[in-house]
């Protein structure tokens, strides 16, 4: 298993981000809707074809509609990523949106090139700077030099040769050609060896496509099943996108008002004031539910049952109707959809004593060919072998008692009697921060003296906030 | 006036039909050994543009023509809350306890971490054998924990607050695939697990046993991601995989019922929308979109010129009307479902932001980052 880094066999591969980058950079030297590029002075040196890291933000805002926020982070990234590097400070990649020079990095150096930086390429450069002046490499460079010195030993002579010719050329260069090829060197090496314990934009998590460890083979069964697949799909009926699209719509009018993030909540948001009350009037089991959670289980017959209180009402209204068993039955069978591979024979079995069997104590009413079919299958049991029964137990309390459940007594009490929690506004004063209480955790499942033994009390150390 | 799109699917068939066409007579004629590899995945691209025009033909309206009559949204305010440091490395993973405060979360160096992320506290934690632990979750019932990487397999850890116990002791090896798990979610119990893997497959486990109860083949290259649907009577869910896939399948059969592949490069994330009619998903390819299930077809793009890096994860707010998704660009960006139109960008992160889940009663929702930390956001 390899780990793809900035030393990988296919590092690029995975970074489509980079060839849109790519088409960003060529669209900011747009001779007409670019960067307007000038001389940058660099102390006494001018520097043709340059510009302002100002320029790239403002340029950055302009073209994409973005704040400048947005922009300046972009352009880091850009210029992180070795795309521009700046000639003042070249050994900092970071965009400054002042009068700090930059410019565009040579294609040859783009991160997105093929071939890799070698250890010899990296060795040379080294060399150079090493000769040039003594005392110019960073410290982390200082240690790489030393390390290849040794690995590559044998090569040294050459490695030496190499850097004093490249640098015999140089001088022939008026110097700011010089520094322009400094510091574009300088930049692809800070991405291609960025210094320890620094983020490398290059590196991407673990491999993936590795055909070696891959289940799957692209072969003929394959393309076979996908043909399969397609001409199955042509005949599936699907519906206009007007009416799936108007179903978002009315969700939406439903359910925003019950949304925290969208429409606050009350009491408050805990997160934002610190105070827990929301999460006490609303835990699962409560004396009195929030008018909104009881409004909720009006909006459909599942939302009814995933809330332990809501599905506790629902009994309740059941057992007035004599049908509290349908119920039983679905909750039953949902311990056998999801429960241990091991206990399955013994659930079925004892769905069938209880539900099934005939004179059976909670007898459910199932038509005759469901209950025929199940009756069959359950010779063999298995974890779906009650899937017919319990769809058709569902949809009875779904069109049957539900819609019954939502015009009852009980569900108007119920409405009635739900509270709405009075607004906490968030506390004025940022140094009184309250308490933050811990909660048992569900992992806890003590008899209640040990439990109280076991919970943390209140935190003393209050978490900084932005 | 045809619309582009459709055109360009014309252009698309209408060489390989011939091929198509060639192949269904020798078929025929019984001479099954003409069937070369080639014939056959030009037949399923064919096939693939045939499906595509089927779908379009009841595309009738965008869905941001249909938003046109829904409000606006107004200011948009979201900060950091708690900030939660103490992964000496990369977070990849986190998932939401059903107590809407405890977290598990997972690292490059191989802890996982369960905290009270309301008090910050760290309140379990444990080293595994390997590096890259990419996928963890929360039990439903709060006891217990899984997780997995680079080790090929999904181990799960009761949670004990008994200090004379280890916590690694009492760890349970559940799936085995031969490649990294990428994504793992308990099903409505403890008691069943369903995972995705870069070996190309996903697979449904018994937790107790071990033992294998189905598997998912179809993606043409790794799984990075899976979703279950929130549906009472459904047994369905939904991956998404480097072959650009987006993938529905049944759990019950291992059939695959639905497939969309619109995305131009690997999908990171999908996240069911709260109906369970739709799904959205984020991918390297810097977009998000998101798949109606009844019509059967791309719905929505969301994507801006300005972004250029991968969407990694995603999760909808509780209503649906929001989106929010974490990219490789250190941000998050928040997304009008309805509009298409992007509502927010935030800040704060330092490095990718690889993992992001809203809290289960929709309060809150939480982001990993390669920068070490996990943040809350309300």
């Amino acid at each position: 298993m390899t780990v793809g880094g900035p030393r990988g066999g296919h590092p690029r591969l995975q970074m489509p981000c980079l060839s849109k980058m790519e088409r960003m950079i060529v669209s900011m030297q747009d001779p007409d809707m670019g960067i307007k590029m000038r001389n940058q002075r660099l102390l006494i040196t001018v520097i043709p074809h340059a510009m302002t890291g100002n320029d790239i933000v403002e340029w950055l805002i302009q073209k994409y509609g973005i704040s400048e926020e947005e922009s300046l982070h972009l352009g880091n990234l850009i210029v992180k990523h070795g795309y521009i590097y700046p000639l003042k400070d070249p050994r900092s990649l970071t965009l400054r949106a002042d009068e700090s020079p930059y410019r565009f990095q040579t294609p040859y150096f783009w991160t997105s090139t093929k071939w890799p930086a070698t250890e010899l390429d990296y060795a040379i450069y080294l060399a150079k700077k090493n000769i040039r002046k003594q005392g110019d490499l960073i410290e982390h460079e200082k240690d790489n030099y030393n390390l290849l010195h040794k690995r590559i030993n044998h090569t040294w002579d050459f490695v030496v040769m190499q850097a004093r010719e490249q640098l015999r050329a140089a001088k022939q260069r008026r110097k700011g050609d010089r520094i322009v090829i400094d510091c574009q060197e300088q930049a692809y090496w800070l991405v291609n060896r960025p210094p320890p314990g620094a983020p490398s934009v290059l590196e991407q998590g673990p491999e993936r496509r590795n055909c070696h460890t891959s289940r799957v083979q692209l072969n003929m069964d394959y393309y076979k099943r996908e043909i399969e697949y397609c001409r199955k799909a042509m005949a599936r009926t699907r519906v206009k996108s007007s009416i799936c699209l108007e179903g978002y719509i009315k969700f939406n009018e439903q359910y925003v008002p019950h949304d925290p993030i969208m429409s606050g909540c009350l009491p408050s948001n805990p997160w934002i004031t610190d105070d827990t009350t929301y999460w006490a009037m609303n835990a699962p089991t409560v004396l009195t539910p929030t008018k909104l959670r009881v409004e909720r289980w009006g909006f459909d017959f599942s939302e009814l049952l995933t809330d332990p209180l809501g599905r506790a009402q629902l009994l309740e209204f059941l057992k007035k109707e004599f049908s509290a068993e349908n119920l039983s039955f679905w909750e039953a069978c949902e311990e056998l959809r999801y429960g241990e591979q091991s206990r399955i024979a013994e659930i079925v079995d004892s769905i069938y004593q209880q539900f099934l069997a005939p004179g059976a104590t909670r007898w459910v009413n199932i038509d005759s060919k469901t209950m025929e079919r199940t009756l069959e299958g359950i010779k063999t049991p298995h974890r779906y072998v009650m899937d017919d029964a319990q769809m058709h137990i569902y949809m009875l309390m779904k069109k049957d008692s539900y819609p019954r459940f939502l015009k009852s007594e009980l569900y108007r009490n119920l409405l009635a009697e739900a509270v709405i929690p009075p607004e906490t506004k968030k506390r004025v004063f940022p140094f009184m921060r309250k308490q933050r209480h811990s909660s048992p955790s569900p992992a806890l499942l003590l008899p209640a003296g040990d439990a109280e033994d076991k919970i943390k009390g209140p935190t003393a150390v209050p978490e900084e906030e932005s | 006036m045809e619309p582009s799109w459709a055109l360009q699917s014309l252009d698309r068939i209408s060489l390989p039909s011939l091929a198509f066409e060639n192949a269904a007579e020798m078929a025929t004629e019984g001479l099954h050994e003409n069937e070369t590899l080639a014939s056959l995945k030009t037949e399923a691209e064919s096939l693939k543009g045939k499906l595509e025009e089927e779908r379009a033909k009841l595309h009738d309206v965008e869905l941001h023509q249909v938003a046109e009559r829904v409000e606006a949204l107004g200011q948009f305010v979201m900060k950091t809350r708690r900030t939660l440091k103490g992964h000496g490395n990369k977070v990849l993973c986190m998932d939401w306890c059903k107590d809407k405060r405890r977290i598990v979360s997972s690292s490059q160096d191989g802890k996982v971490i369960v905290w009270d992320s309301f008090t910050t506290n760290k309140e379990h934690a444990v080293t595994m054998p390997c590096t890259w632990v990419m996928a963890c979750a929360y039990a439903p019932s709060g006891c217990a924990i899984a997780c997995g990487g680079l080790d090929n397999k999904c181990s799960v850890y009761p949670l004990t607050f008994d200090k004379n116990e280890n916590m690694a002791a009492k760890k349970k090896s559940v799936a085995m695939h031969t490649n990294y798990l990428s994504a793992c979610s308990f099903t409505n119990s403890d008691m069943q697990i369903l995972t995705a893997s870069g070996d190309g497959t996903c697979a449904l486990w018994d937790v107790e046993s071990g033992q294998l109860l189905q598997s998912f083949h179809g993606h043409g290259a790794d799984v990075l991601c899976l979703d279950l649907a929130p549906s009472e009577t459904g047994n369905t869910f939904v991956s998404g995989g480097c072959d650009k896939k987006a993938m529905v399948w049944d759990m019950r059969s291992g059939q695959c019922i639905q497939s969309f592949e619109t995305h131009d490069s690997d999908i990171n994330s999908v996240r069911y929308y709260p109906s369970g009619d739709a799904f959205a998903s984020g991918s390297d390819d810097a977009t998000c979109r998101l798949y109606d299930l009844r019509a059967d077809r791309e719905v929505a793009i969301y994507s801006k010129e300005s972004i250029i890096f991968g969407a990694s994860s995603v999760d909808f707010s509780l209503s649906g009307r929001l989106l929010f998704a974490g990219y490789n660009d250190y941000t998050i960006n928040v997304w009008d479902v309805l509009k298409g139109s992007r509502v927010s960008i935030l800040f704060g992160h330092e490095n990718r932001v690889s993992t992001l889940r809203v809290s289960p009663d929709g309060t809150a929702f939480c982001s990993g980052s390669w920068d070490h930390t996990l943040r809350i956001w309300a």
